[in-house]
């Protein structure tokens, strides 16, 4: 049973002095699913040591024998780290060596990742020549170049355009399909929702909920949520109204969005699909601190 | 799918595959900048070989028994090591910790911050060892004469270049910023390079000195240096490798502590 988790986190806690980065977390994600933050990201390499806690990954125990689950992961970092001034093909051929691809298959292995990359024509270009969706692409591409059983991606898609974005949505999807284990942690709660078997809502280090998006959203958001705009004045009205009806609210800048509205008549307003953006919100405060 | 990656053998302390993962980048990335590396490491101590062997050159006809080009052709040797050993080191370690986020990438992978050290060491030390007979060679030109333990002096250079390579990674592990190298600079390297006989000999300075010169790892470079081109003397050079070895062991293991304090947390 132990062995079909991909990741166990249990009691995990990381301080750095004063603050608690990673407060008492739990954590199971099962092989071949799509489901943190970046100290989480850490810890899974060993390159953070948990203060409190156990961490397993694929089955090898951190930080003891993190190498082992090293050497089968991949890891998409948050900020570029790409040798600027070495070509594509080099940046490639560094890593082949670093996750000891064997001497005959590394050749092949470069030229998959640079034709997962999608850039076949740019092989001889320079890192620093490139645009940033191509590095993020390299950078991706990068990390699956020796087939890892497990990849973490920290926050892939942060400042990109739509259209790289999906780029990679789709890349991500098609990792997953081949049974690859995702673990990714993002803001953009779309992109949660769109490609993660299951969430979980980290809100100051500690788990705020946890589950498949669409179970997320009809337990805390329901089927349906009523967006009632207007002055705000007007909003914050709305949102007493709805608070003695028993209706929960969030702000949505705007708008005032009235969750789990399903049958429930009493507002004007545009009735839209519930979401996990309206979870994100409704556990970890409207306030960011 | 994963056919690579289905090898669950144990994996050891100081891996050759990791080991040469972490050199194969070095390799790597020298061929984009082997122009300016091999500029400054050659130049510095030929300007510093030619004033002072042309400068003091025409004031002092022999030192120490050698002619002023033979004893500042030999000496500068060290001077070369220690430029391309320990600068390299600090600011290197320092922007791929710091600002390329290399680090961060290397240490995601199968290698740890004991193999990431050993391995940048052992590329700037053969560098240093190359580099470090840049000075003898432009000497030769000015009149010191070929031997057979020329052929020693890279390896001596890559003894010595090992433990100021290690010296310069502890010291970026240890700095807060790039800013703290210049007491190091001012406050370490600078009286170290000047107390190693390179340029004088230290027999004429007051004993206290001449103990800290003793105790100088540079000092036991130069010495070997010139020892390897004018002729060895056994036990004495001996114990100075022995001098190099534990310097260089030591520095290793502490900027192996250093590292390891500044990349995992």
């Amino acid at each position: 049973m132990d062995r079909e988790l991909a990741i166990r986190l249990r009691g995990a806690v990381k301080r750095y002095g004063e603050i608690t980065a990673v407060d008492g977390l739990n954590l199971s994600v099962p092989v071949g699913t799509c489901a943190g933050k970046s100290t989480t990201m850490r810890l899974l390499t060993a390159q953070s040591i948990a203060d409190e806690g156990e961490i397993e990954v694929l089955g090898f125990r951190l930080p003891e024998e993190s190498k082992m689950a090293r050497a089968q992961s991949g890891v998409v970092p948050q900020l570029d780290n790409l040798d600027v001034t070495l070509t594509v093909e080099q940046n490639l051929l560094v890593f082949a060596h670093l996750y000891r691809i064997p001497h005959a298959e590394r050749k092949a292995a470069i030229e998959r990742a640079i034709e997962m990359a999608r850039l076949v024509d740019r092989r001889d270009t320079r890192v620093d020549k490139l645009s940033g969706g191509m590095r993020r692409r390299l950078l991706i591409a990068r990390a699956l170049i020796h087939r890892p059983r497990l990849v973490l991606l920290d926050e892939p898609t942060v400042g990109l355009d739509p259209q790289v974005r999906q780029q990679l949505w789709a890349l991500i999807d098609a990792l997953r399909s081949e049974g690859t284990t995702i673990l990714m942690s993002t803001h953009y709660i779309e992109e949660a929702q769109r490609l993660a078997d299951t969430v979980l809502i980290m809100s100051h280090g500690k788990c705020a909920a946890t589950g498949a998006p669409s179970e997320l959203v009809l337990e805390h958001a329901g089927r349906e949520v009523l967006e009632v705009y207007g002055p705000p004045t007007r909003l914050a009205e709305v949102e007493a109204e709805a608070g003695e009806a028993g209706l929960r609210t969030r702000r949505t800048g705007t708008s005032v969005s009235i969750l789990n509205v399903d049958g429930f008549r009493g507002f004007e307003g545009e009735r839209r699909p519930a979401n996990l953006e309206d979870v994100f919100v409704l556990l970890t405060g409207e306030e960011i601190a | 799918m994963s056919v690579t990656a289905a090898r669950p053998q144990r994996l050891h302390r100081l891996e050759r595959s990791a080991i040469t993962g972490v050199l194969v980048r070095e390799v790597v990335n020298f061929s984009s900048y082997w122009r300016s590396a091999t500029f400054s490491s050659t130049v510095e101590p030929t300007i510093y070989l030619l004033a002072f062997g042309f400068g003091f050159g025409s004031l002092v006809s022999s030192v120490a028994g050698y002619s002023y080009v033979e004893f500042v052709g030999t000496g500068t040797v060290a001077t070369a090591v220690l430029f391309s050993a320990a600068f390299p080191a600090m600011f290197g370690t320092f922007v791929k910790y710091q600002f390329q986020r290399t680090y961060d990438a290397i240490l995601a992978a199968p290698v740890d911050t004991e193999e990431l050290v050993t391995a940048e060491t052992l590329w700037i030390a053969t560098r240093a060892g190359v580099y470090g007979c840049v000075p003898m060679v432009v000497a030769m030109f000015f009149g010191l004469d070929p031997s057979w333990g020329m052929l020693l002096v890279p390896f001596i250079g890559w003894l010595s270049g090992f433990g100021w390579a290690c010296f310069g990674i502890m010291v970026a592990g240890f700095a807060k910023s790039i800013e703290n190298f210049n007491y190091i600079v001012s406050a370490v390297l600078t009286p170290l390079f000047l107390l190693a006989g390179s340029f004088f000999p230290l027999s004429e300075l007051p004993t206290w000195a001449q103990v800290l010169g003793n105790l100088n790892p540079l000092h036991q470079t130069v010495e070997l240096v010139r020892h390897a081109v004018f002729g060895l003397e056994g036990w004495e050079d001996l114990a100075r490798v022995g001098m190099l070895v534990v310097f260089g062991l030591i520095m290793w293991r502490v900027a192996i502590y250093a590292m390891t304090r500044k990349l995992i947390d």
